[in-house]
This record gives structure tokens, C-alpha cells and sequence, in this order.
């Protein structure tokens, strides 16, 4: 079998984790790439989680957040979004490969949405193969 | 324009009733001004600005909270002053700006690196010329080619705020050409350069320290509870160490250069810290430590910002 990506999804627990329990319980299919990490918002996604995930070996991260506007706590995913606009620039600044860090806005009712996330998430880092630059701990296969 | 420096000094000690003043001094070792803090009036004479001063004097201003300080700063460092106010770091009321235009700082380690590690016995300014007397003979090296590339590329050379200005204000030039020439490369080319630059590291953290907007009371590397950053000069530890310091200063950053003068190992960090502000300024507009209202980017939105990469 070909390379099968390890993409660590940090997904707010309002919306994107929601879509994700709708994606499951509606039967949708997707690649069973990604780990899942719930946090309470996509704005408590601090850029060294993600830099963090890419040191410890797996070959691409998601991050996903409610829609604008739709956030629980009303600004998280705005501030977020700035965040990320500009973390996602200087990664890629530096060398590491575009796609290897990658976000959505996943809502509760957005399952289908989810699975097809997932699907193009796990298809663009499968295409780059696996993760070697920031990689220091490289992980044993499952 | 020494002279009236030192007699606006002078005037700030005696008349605005200042503590002290903060500037620089000239010292024996070439290429070299010493920040230095003037108490009393038979200190004044001592204060200079020149190619020399490498630290920014904002950092030195953290110590002086709660105290009324005059400060000589030079258009970075009174950026500094201001983006530091505007994060409640220090209080505007209490440092009184003695603005001074700025021609910009010299890089050591450009001129060793132009002298293939000659012996610098001396050295002084002449004109657009650097003259460095060596071993045997002067060398005269163009000062554009020793000029931190912040200060080559100086948006605002004169003080955006002062409480007075000395000497004539200087045009700035801005733009990023080294950014932008740097994002032409192919990934793997970027890749290649960073990593051989900060191979170099020793984690000996004067780029922090040299930094004024580099205040916090525990930096994420110095953490071990969370363990941001694990001891060690692996290729990853390092690169996270200069990704996570540049975007700690997103928004921020003053450019003024003082992290890429103070390395030892002559590791060029700019062009991570000026990439953040390129950004900052075409996606949100702002510029750090030109308003004293406005808050940094990432302490702010606003609901139509970008967001064509979110899938």
C-alpha cells in the first residue's frame, strides 16, 4: 500500500467537532487519516500546538473552526483567522511545503462539508509525501 | 547637531526636571557606541549618536518605569517607545522623546564578513564610506554594504512621535525588496536557505535580548512546563526557536535590527521578522509604533479580513 498520511485535526468543539460527530453518525465516508484533538475554539489553537504536531512526526495538521459570525464565543475564530493568516504565511516563508498546515470552517451542520475536508486535506499532503523538515520525533508506524 | 543635542539634553535635565537621560557614548572599541544613561549635567558631553549605536535604547527603558526619563531615540526606537505604550508596558507621560533622524546603524558582522576577518584596529565614518583602519593600511568599504538592511530599507528614520527634534528630518524609503526577492525562490530553495542559516545557532538568546519588544517574563523557551521548545541544536528545535521568536513579533516588530546586530554567529533574522510586517501591512494596514491608539493586528479583527485559505 502507498503512503497514508498521519494529519492531526485540532477541531473546535462547537462546530467543526460536531460536524465531524454528524459526518459519523450519518454514515459519510472519509480517509481515516486524521487524529482528532478537540479544543474549545479554533481560537485556542496556539500556533506552537501546530509546530508542535509537526516536531513530533505526523504529516500535516488541520484546523478547524465555526463560520464567522457563528463562533460560541462570539470573536474566537476572528482572532484566529488573523493568527493563522499570518502563521501559515511565514511556514511557508521558510520552506514548509504549502498544505502541510491547513484550515477550514467546519459547521455543526456541515458533515458532508467535513468528510470533504478530510478527503482534500488528506489527498494535497498525501501528494507531498511524507513530512521531513521541523520533524524531530519521527513516529513508529501504528 | 551634537552640540544641539546636548544642549537639548542639557535643557531636559535642568528644565523638564527629567531623572536621566538615556543615549549613547562613544567607547575605545571600534565600530562600537555604548548605551549610557547621563545622571548629571557634566555627563551630557558624553552623550553621541552615530553608525555605531547597534542596540536599540528601548530595552533599556523597561528599568525606568515609574520614573521620568528623557530618552535620545532615533526613528526604530521610538517606535519601540510607542508600540511598547501601546501594550501597557510603559507610559508615555513619563519618557520625554528627544527625536533624533536617523542615517541608520552599521552591521559588524557585514564588515567582517567584507574584511574576510581582518583585525579592525579602528574605525570611523567618512562621508557614504566606512573607513576601517586594519593591520596594514585603511580600508574604505561603501556604508550601504554595511548597513543592516533594516536600516537600508528604513521606513522612518526620523521619530514618528517626539517631545522635540534634533537636526533635519531625513526622508524614509521603505519597501521590502529583500522579503520579496526571498519569496521568489522555490520552497525547497527557501527551505535550504533557512536551514543552513540558523544551522549556526547557539541558542545563546542576544537576539531576545537585544529585542525591545522581547519582555516576557518567561519566554516559551525558557518554559519547560509546557516544553515549547526541547533543549538542543537539533535542525527542528532551532527552527522552531526562530519561526516561533519572528512570530511572537507579528505585528509588533519595529525593524529595527537590533536581534540581527547582536548575534554572535551572524545569523541574518530580519528578513523572518520584516516578512510579518510586510504582511501585517497588506492584509490589515498597520504598521507598528506609528499610533499611540492603535492596537497591534492580532489584538484586533475585523469581520471582512482575509481568509481565502480557509477551506
Amino acid at each position: 500500500m502507498g503512503f497514508e498520511p498521519k494529519i492531526l485535526a485540532f477541531l473546535c468543539n462547537w462546530c467543526s467537532y460536531a460536524g465531524a460527530d454528524l459526518a459519523g453518525t450519518s454514515r459519510i465516508q472519509y480517509p481515516p487519516t486524521i487524529r482528532v484533538i478537540r479544543v474549545p475554539c479554533s481560537g485556542r489553537v496556539n500556533p506552537h500546538f501546530i509546530i508542535k504536531a509537526l516536531q513530533s512526526g505526523v504529516d500535516g495538521v488541520l484546523v478547524s473552526g465555526c463560520h464567522p459570525g457563528d463562533c460560541h464565543y462570539q470573536t474566537g475564530n476572528y482572532y484566529a483567522r488573523r493568527r493563522f493568516a499570518l502563521f501559515k504565511n511565514l511556514l511557508e516563508y521558510v520552506g514548509v511545503e504549502e498544505g502541510r498546515v491547513q484550515f477550514s470552517w467546519v459547521s455543526a451542520a456541515e458533515g458532508g462539508k467535513f468528510a470533504e475536508v478530510v478527503e482534500n486535506v488528506s489527498e494535497k499532503v498525501r501528494s507531498l509525501g511524507p513530512a521531513v523538515r521541523l520533524v524531530k520525533h519521527r513516529q513508529e508506524k501504528d | 547637531m551634537l552640540d544641539k543635542l546636548r544642549e537639548t539634553a542639557m535643557k531636559a535635565l535642568e528644565e523638564v526636571g527629567v531623572e536621566a537621560i538615556l543615549g549613547f557614548r562613544e567607547t575605545r572599541a571600534p565600530l562600537v557606541s555604548t548605551p549610557f544613561v547621563a545622571r548629571t549635567p557634566n555627563d551630557i558631553s558624553a552623550l553621541t549618536v552615530d553608525y555605531f549605536c547597534g542596540v536599540n535604547i528601548a530595552t533599556y527603558l523597561h528599568r525606568w518605569k515609574g520614573k521620568k526619563v528623557a530618552v535620545v531615540a532615533r526613528g526604530c526606537e521610538v517606535r519601540a517607545i510607542v508600540a511598547l505604550c501601546v501594550e501597557k508596558q510603559l507610559s508615555r507621560d513619563e519618557i520625554y522623546i528627544i527625536g533624533v533622524p536617523c542615517k541608520g546603524a552599521i552591521d559588524r558582522s557585514l564588515v567582517d564578513a567584507h574584511l574576510g576577518g581582518e583585525r579592525i584596529e579602528n574605525a570611523h565614518v567618512k562621508g557614504d564610506k566606512l573607513c576601517v583602519d586594519v593591520e596594514d593600511g585603511v580600508v574604505e568599504i561603501p556604508l550601504e554594504d554595511v548597513l543592516s538592511p533594516t536600516c537600508r530599507w528604513c521606513a522612518y528614520p526620523t521619530p514618528p512621535v517626539y517631545d522635540v527634534l534634533v537636526g533635519e528630518p531625513i526622508e524614509g524609503k521603505g519597501g521590502y525588496p529583500d522579503v520579496e526577492e526571498f519569496e521568489k525562490l522555490s520552497c525547497d530553495e527557501r527551505w535550504e536557505r533557512f536551514s543552513s542559516e540558523i544551522e549556526r545557532c547557539i541558542r545563546c538568546y542576544a537576539c531576545r535580548q537585544a529585542c525591545p519588544m522581547c519582555y516576557c517574563e518567561e519566554c516559551f523557551v525558557d518554559s519547560t512546563n509546557p516544553e515549547w521548545v526541547e533543549p538542543g541544536l537539533s535542525i527542528s528545535d532551532l527552527a522552531v526557536w526562530h519561526i516561533m521568536r519572528a512570530y511572537h513579533q507579528a505585528g509588533r516588530c519595529v525593524d529595527c535590527g537590533a536581534c540581527e546586530r547582536a548575534c554572535p554567529m551572524g545569523i541574518k533574522l530580519v528578513y523572518l521578522t520584516r516578512k510579518l510586517n510586510k504582511d501585517t501591512e497588506a492584509l490589515y494596514g498597520f504598521t507598528a509604533g506609528i499610533s499611540l491608539e492603535e492596537n497591534p493586528p492580532l489584538a484586533n479583527y475585523r469581520l471582512d479580513d482575509a481568509e481565502e485559505f480557509i477551506m
